[in-house]
């Protein structure tokens, strides 16, 4: 038997088209925009002015506390302007725009790809390397990443655990990543491993991705402390509370981090830009990102400079479909449908999604018929369609006494309501008007 | 120029939808119906097909012209609602008795409480117990299955395995039904007297093993419901065997396997949690026995699953799915 968590999940159409298909570097466009604010936290400080050149991997924004992060330069050439531009959450935030000229590195960067397996920095220094070049958490959470290998005073770490899930469906940047890039990751596992001061490693990968199952066997054939663990297809599994609970069986408590129960969580994307960090001296500038949808001509995986517009990124593997009628930053579970198609790749962007007319839209909504799936299928083991009633009706106290802050917004008991209740939508309005409520109280 | 859909996650749908929920419970009542056809011939189509336009016109009139919203009849439920009407009726009942069920059902069933979902107690049989109370001679005269013989218009009527069971309780020689291998085969197979969808246990199972399969119901009330009407009924019988029937008797007689499997697990009105459809079928299989044992009536089931319906909301209140972990306690 397959390891998964036991409560709730649903298994979605794997869809993933773009399988397999190799990493390509995406060409440079003529332009790029990086907004300061690509992770959750403080946004970073703007360095540069109009008119200044910049190279790769250049500090242009510099993290404005402890939970923030650095930004740096994807391409060389001019700062054109210092702007508001909408990005793909659908809000104005502050960006650097360059004028792309050349493609010239700083020379403290190692860009060649020779395997390097010593690692020599010591444990805070690693802490301190990842702090520095702006890691944030890959999967979607954009997370510091530093601040999770940092454990709190009076907690203890026993196990970190790397996602591979790869959950959602469509996506498939993580599978390509550890089938063209294992050695690295492994590496990446052995550092974050030493920064954590503990000995022991999980890999979840789903069982959809059997050869990079077998791939990273492989190399840690002789890596007992490393363990590859084969998950059965179950969304949403990639959720951290979800994998932990998959891997290690442990349950953390509602509020509480993973640290609670010993585990730290990082994902395998997050892992490889740890590696490029400290083994290669190179900042967080690019990323790998899924560009799919089935009436897409080429769903493909690709290596993009962080602020490539998406548009760019569309036209070059294959250009945006005529039925196109929504198009997703992320995954069809999760992800957010944009607004906008000059929107910038950022450090959170797993893939881009494009949606055919037929099932861009929503059905509308009918009456509960109470047939609880919505129940059935929840992770977290809440009731929706009662989540969604008491939102409706604006009664915050029996929300809160209901968990919804539990939610962990998967969207299962959406995806599942016969009656295409936009559940979610709801919950989500109950958990912000909740946890407004209570931070009042705690002030 | 913003020509984009723009909606919250998530972006994909299963595909399910009411429809499809209605109308995979109407085919696994397809071996049902066909049973009950080769059984009482033409009455079976007659007495289905007065129920269904009862109800299906009763809901489009009622939206249409009085609440004045679009109608959902094409959904499937009144549909539904109709054909387990008529399966809980006598094939002989005259159609304005019928008409009078499903014009109950959906009127004061369903849409009193504002329809499909809101409803607390199932609508087909709030038609029946309306039925059984307003016509009980009508309601109780069953004619006898006339097997390959549908011209035979004549072919009397007969009484119930549960009733002849309740008359020989009376007498307190019980035991003779349990030794009556025939009649259990009979019960199973469909050749006794009844309701049209009392008739083949066989038959129902098989619709309930495609529901289950299916994922339209789980097999929480089924067993809930039937592991109870067993383990109470065999109480009763080891205490006293001349007096009270076996539990094999119970479980294949009269209403329960089709109320067990077509009614009790209707959405509307049954719990949300599993804990909860636990709870509601051990009520059902309790009150169920306690009726056939030792109440007037010789058939229970329809009672104990509106009792437990009125009882549904109040499990739901107390009954709360397993969280995901417990909260840390907060120092
Ligand atoms: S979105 Fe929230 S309520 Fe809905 S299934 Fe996921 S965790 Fe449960
Ligand atoms: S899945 Fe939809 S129809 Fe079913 S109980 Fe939940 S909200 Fe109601």
């Amino acid at each position: 038997m397959l390891k998964t968590f036991s409560l709730g999940g649903i298994h979605p159409p794997e869809n993933k088209l773009s399988a397999r298909k190799g990493l390509k570097d995406l060409p440079l466009p003529k332009m790029v925009t990086i907004p300061v604010s690509q992770h959750i936290g403080a946004p970073a400080k703007i360095l540069v002015k109009r008119g200044e050149e910049v190279k790769v991997g250049q500090l242009i924004a510099e993290s404005a506390g402890f939970i923030s992060a650095n930004i740096y330069a994807s391409v060389s050439g001019k700062v054109k302007k210092i702007d508001q531009v909408v990005d793909a959450s659908g809000y104005r935030k502050e960006s650097i725009v360059i004028s792309v000229e050349g493609d010239e590195w700083l020379d403290t960067i190692d860009r060649s790809d020779i395997l390097n397996k010593t690692i020599e920095l010591s444990p805070q220094e690693i802490i301190d390397k990842v702090a520095e070049a702006g890691i944030v958490g890959l999967g979607g959470a954009t997370f510091p990443a530093h601040v999770k290998l940092m454990v709190p005073p009076g907690k203890k770490a026993e196990v970190l655990i790397v996602n591979g899930v790869e959950c959602e469906p469509y996506l498939t940047s993580d599978h390509q990543l550890m089938l063209e890039r294992g050695e690295q990751v492994i590496v990446g596992v052995q550092i974050v491993l030493k920064a954590l001061g503990i000995d022991k490693a999980i890999i979840g990968i789903e069982n959809n991705k059997e050869d990079a199952i077998k791939h990273l066997r492989m190399i840690t054939k002789n890596h007992p402390n490393i363990k590859i663990c084969p998950l059965k297809v179950q969304y949403p599994q990639g959720g951290e509370k979800q994998l932990i609970k998959a891997t290690i069986d442990k349950e953390v408590p509602s509020g509480a981090l993973p640290i609670e129960v010993g585990a730290v969580v990082q994902n395998v994307a997050t892992i490889f830009a740890i590696y490029e960090a400290v083994q290669k001296n190179k900042p967080l500038i690019s990323r790998i990102v899924t560009v799919t949808g089935k009436s897409f001509s080429n769903p493909s995986n690709w290596r993009c400079r962080i602020g490539i517009p998406i548009s760019h990124l569309i036209e070059q593997a294959g250009g945006l479909p005529e039925d196109t009628e929504k198009v997703i930053s992320g995954g069809p579970m999760m992800g957010k449908a944009l607004t906008n198609l000059d929107a910038p790749i950022t450090k959170g962007t797993s893939g881009v999604l494009l949606i055919r007319s037929l099932e861009a839209r929503r059905k509308e909504m009918q009456n509960c018929i109470r047939c609880c799936k919505c129940v059935r299928v929840c992770p977290m083991g809440l009731e929706p369609y009662l989540l969604m009633q008491l939102t409706e009706r604006n009664y915050h106290d029996r929300l809160e006494k209901e968990d919804v802050m539990d939610c962990i917004e998967c969207g299962s008991c959406s995806y599942t309501c016969p009656s295409y209740r936009p559940l979610l939508d709801y919950i989500r309005i109950g958990k912000k008007d909740v946890g407004q409520i209570m931070r009042s109280r705690k002030k | 120029m913003n020509q984009f859909v723009i909606s919250p996650s998530p972006h994909i749908h299963s595909g399910d939808s009411v429809q499809k929920n209605m109308y995979r419970v109407l085919f696994a009542l397809i071996p049902a119906f066909l049973v009950s056809a080769l059984f009482f011939g033409w009455d079976t189509w007659i007495v289905t097909a007065i129920a269904v336009l009862g109800c299906v016109i009763t809901e489009y009139v009622i939206q249409v012209y009085l609440m004045k919203v679009p109608t959902t009849i094409m959904d499937g439920s009144a549909l539904l609602t109709g054909v387990l009407l008529a399966f809980n009726l006598p094939g002989n009942l005259a159609w304005w008795i019928i008409l009078l069920g499903a014009i109950f059902a959906i009127a004061v069933g369903k849409m009193s409480f504002g329809g499909l979902g809101s409803n607390v107690f199932n609508p087909a049989l709030v038609g029946r117990v309306f039925l059984l109370i307003s016509f009980p001679a009508q309601m109780t005269s069953w004619p006898r299955p006339k097997m390959f013989n549908w011209t035979d218009v004549d072919a009397g009527t007969g009484a119930t395995p549960l009733e002849l069971v309740k008359q020989a309780s009376k007498e307190g020689n019980v035991d003779q039904f349990t030794d009556s291998v025939g009649m259990i085969f009979n019960m199973i197979s469909g050749d006794v007297g009844g309701s049209l969808g009392e008739v083949s246990a066989l038959a129902l199972i098989v619709g309930g093993a495609y529901l289950i399969w299916k994922k339209v119901i789980t097999w929480h009330i089924p067993v809930a419901i039937l592991g109870t009407v067993i383990v109470f009924t065999s109480i009763l019988y080891f205490y006293d065997p001349t007096r009270y029937v076996d539990p094999f008797f119970h479980v294949f007689s009269g209403g329960l396997m089709l109320g067990t499997i077509f009614m009790a697990t209707d959405y509307a009105t049954s719990p949300m949690t599993y804990k909860g459809m636990i709870i509601y079928g051990v009520g059902i299989g309790v009150i169920t026995v306690l009726i056939r044992v030792f109440g007037s009536y010789p058939e229970g089931v329809s009672f104990a699953i509106l009792i437990m319906n009125a009882v549904t909301p109040l499990i739901n209140v107390y009954m709360k799915p397993q969280r995901f972990a417990q909260p840390l306690k907060t120092v």
